[in-house]
């Protein structure tokens, strides 16, 4: 991972909790909010350091609480837990796999508002609770599932244009140069 | 397996988090306000993207359609002007009776007109951000109302620039109400259900209430937030509750918080 790629995770994040809060489209159509910053999560964690997985957890996490009545540091905590599970695990996720992001990303959405929750809760908060917290929670599990390889693909796309590409290893070896002349 | 700069990094995040949550109430508000403030320079930005559809369909009305509104609207200015005058008469006597009688004037309001720039990230919470801060002498605890009248909620956590406000039907927005009958029955409204947000819930009503599907339910004035008669919506149904000792009613909001563009705050004088 190198700076650029760094910069482009937390500008992603700070984009992605403002559009959460000025354009609320999943709220209007389906009653409930789809959250972005869990797919940033797992990409970040499938393609970056352990160190970009906590920014980009802590960052994310205090945007979103800015703008929330959530205390400050609610989703700090369920970010940098999902984050770092994948993280742990990602030897073992094939990570290229379009159904692995989908599945990843169905669970992220699902752990962070589930351990939002809990934290709210445990903290002493009264949020609005009932049968409707289920629907709610399964349209941002289903959102992350279904935004995770968008995500993937975005980034992809833009690594490509904007990073500078691997140096590949030439076939040339100077020991197998077949020597002409004499002698 | 984890290395020890692994270790660190997450120790470090681990520590910043329970620092977090633990730092005190003032000093918690203060840093959400300061960074809260880092969405100051793209708030712009959302106001003119989420006007952008009206200003398109503005471009689409023809001169006669608008020539017809116009002329409805300046009826309506006049007959306006009208019921201000005589509302400023009323006034003027409504107070001169008050001190023959002794009774202890009302208290004034003054109103600020704000627009809507964000809305709850969040799905737990019923909130919205406004574009009026202390700079326009906004304050914690102020009512806030739709362009019609209708109550939306009041304001909290308020910065130079911008406040939150938080809904009618938010857990943190609770409101004395009376329900308009020859009763007089009062209650308090609270949150609906997550996903029901032009509903909610008036409690701790009497069990003899005498409750109509269509009543209307005002603010009561009661608790120090809200000036009383204010709209708030109307009766959808009721039923008792806590063992037949109280009656619990669902009410139908009268103010869209959904589509919420400009509100009024309302400010003391």
């Amino acid at each position: 991972m190198n700076l650029a790629h760094l910069l482009f995770l937390l500008t992603a994040a700070f984009l992605a909790v403002f559009a959460q809060a000025a354009f609320p489209v999943g709220r209007m159509l389906l009653g409930a909010q789809i959250d972005l910053l869990p797919p940033l999560v797992v990409y970040t964690a499938l393609s970056s350091t352990l160190s970009g997985v906590c920014l980009v957890s802590v960052w994310g996490g205090l945007l979103f609480d800015s703008l929330s009545a959530n205390p400050l540091g609610t989703s700090l905590a369920p970010l940098l837990l999902t984050g770092v599970a994948i993280y742990i695990n990602r030897e073992l996720i094939l990570k290229d796999q379009v159904f692995a992001q989908a599945v990843l990303g169905t669970c992220a959405g699902a752990a962070f508002a589930l351990i939002s929750l809990l934290i709210l809760l445990h903290l002493g908060n009264r949020p609005a609770l009932g049968w409707g917290t289920l629907w709610q929670i399964a349209v941002t599990a289903t959102g992350g599932g279904v935004l995770t390889p968008i995500t993937y693909r975005f980034f992809g796309w833009l690594h490509h244009h904007l990073a500078h590409g691997q140096v590949t290893q030439t076939s040339f070896r100077p020991d197998r140069e077949i020597r002409r002349g004499r002698n | 397996m984890l290395k020890r700069p692994h270790y660190i990094a997450l120790g470090l995040a681990a520590l910043l988090t329970l620092l977090v949550l633990n730092l005190p109430a003032r000093a918690t508000a203060r840093l959400k306000l300061a960074i809260g403030g880092l969405f100051v320079p793209l708030f712009g930005l959302a106001s003119s993207t989420q006007q952008l559809p009206a200003s398109a369909s503005d471009l689409l009305i023809s001169r006669r359609e608008l020539l017809r509104q116009n002329e409805s609207l300046r009826r309506e200015n006049q007959q306006l002007k009208l019921q201000s005058a005589r509302a400023v008469n009323v006034e003027r006597e409504n107070a001169r009776l008050r001190q023959i009688v002794g009774w202890q004037q009302q208290k004034g309001w003054k109103m600020k007109l704000g627009s809507v720039i964000l809305r709850e990230p969040a799905n737990w919470w019923r909130t919205v951000q406004i574009d009026l801060g202390q700079r326009e002498g906004i304050s914690n605890n102020l009512p806030v109302l739709t362009t019609d009248g209708f109550l939306v909620g009041r304001t909290a956590s308020v910065s130079l620039t911008r406040c939150q406000v938080v809904l009618v039907g938010d857990p943190n927005c609770r409101v004395s109400a009376r329900v308009e009958n020859e009763s007089r029955d009062t209650g308090v409204i609270g949150s609906a259900g997550p996903l029901e947000s032009e509903l909610v819930e008036l409690g701790y009503l009497s069990r003899n209430a005498l409750l109509k599907p269509g009543q209307e339910v005002v603010t009561s004035g009661l608790g120090g937030i809200f000036p009383k008669d204010i709209p708030i919506g109307k009766i959808v149904d009721s039923h008792q509750v806590e063992f037949g000792f109280q009656t619990l009613a669902r009410v139908r909001l009268a103010a869209n918080l959904n589509a919420l563009e400009e509100v009024w705050v309302l400010l003391s004088n």
